[in-house]
């Protein structure tokens, strides 16, 4: 699991690539609560292009996004979700509280 | 009563979390034999990496123990899935069910059972405090046309 940052702007966009299961969460989460303290974004971005595997851990990975995003008062957007990760997602009827694209 | 299985294979490993792709790419390889569709494949390696990842988190939360996974084809082109361990067990089974619920702190989403139970067909939950918990999990595979001679 590898996360990419890039900020400008007071934008972060965080480009997640690998697995994304409970072993990879646990540095993604790290990661990406310092790329949010670093950059303090209005507005936040995950792109999961390159997850080739998610499980439930990635749903709280992108529920702590969201807490994050809401304190900076930002909003929180997620994009390219392959179909497997999609499929986790709306399982678990995360679209309701966040927004996918 | 117990259905005779027409192959199966039984894994045993330490719980540690990088055995969580382990697990469900050697499910996944075994599942092969049924022919799946992509779809298939990948529902039953979310099932497993959340059935393993349960004991990982909750069953030994401050020690390695064993996790067992069985894995058999029975009639009817359906898998069937056993994830067992010797650990602290489930307090309450329906409570641990319900969406969002979860004890595993924030790194925890508390949607594994449910993602198990949209993913497979039936999903049977077995628990007792101290002694350890079952996990068995079954799916129907789509049966696939043969191609002709």
């Amino acid at each position: 699991m590898e996360i990419h940052a890039k900020s400008a702007d007071r934008n972060l966009l965080l480009e997640l690539s690998g697995e994304l299961d409970h072993h990879g969460a646990r540095n993604a989460l790290r990661e990406l609560e310092m790329a949010v303290d670093a950059a303090l974004p209005k507005k936040l971005v995950l792109d999961m292009s390159g997850v080739t595997f998610m499980d439930s851990s990635g749903i709280a990975l992108i529920l702590r996004a969201q807490q994050r995003i809401e304190l900076l008062d930002g909003s929180l957007l997620v994009c390219n979700v392959p179909d497997q990760a999609r499929r986790v997602l709306d399982a678990a009827g995360i679209g309701r509280l966040v927004t996918i694209r | 009563m117990k259905t005779k299985a027409m192959n199966e294979v039984s894994l045993e490993f330490p719980s540690r979390s990088s055995n969580e792709s382990f697990a469900r790419s050697a499910v996944a390889c075994f599942a092969a034999q049924l022919d799946p569709t992509l779809n298939e494949l990948e529902d039953i390696k979310t099932a497993v990496s959340e059935a393993v990842t349960n004991v990982i988190v909750h069953a030994y939360p401050d020690a390695i123990g064993t996790v067992q996974l069985k894995a058999r084809i029975c009639p009817g082109n359906v898998l069937e899935l056993t994830v067992k361990d010797h650990g602290r067990g489930i307090p309450d089974v329906d409570k641990a069910r319900q969406p969002m619920f979860t004890t595993g702190g924030e790194e925890r989403s508390g949607m594994g059972f449910t993602i198990m139970e949209s993913f497979m067909d039936k999903l049977t939950v077995r628990s007792v405090m101290g002694r350890g918990t079952t996990v068995i999990m079954k799916k129907k595979l789509a049966p696939r046309l043969k191609k002709p001679q």
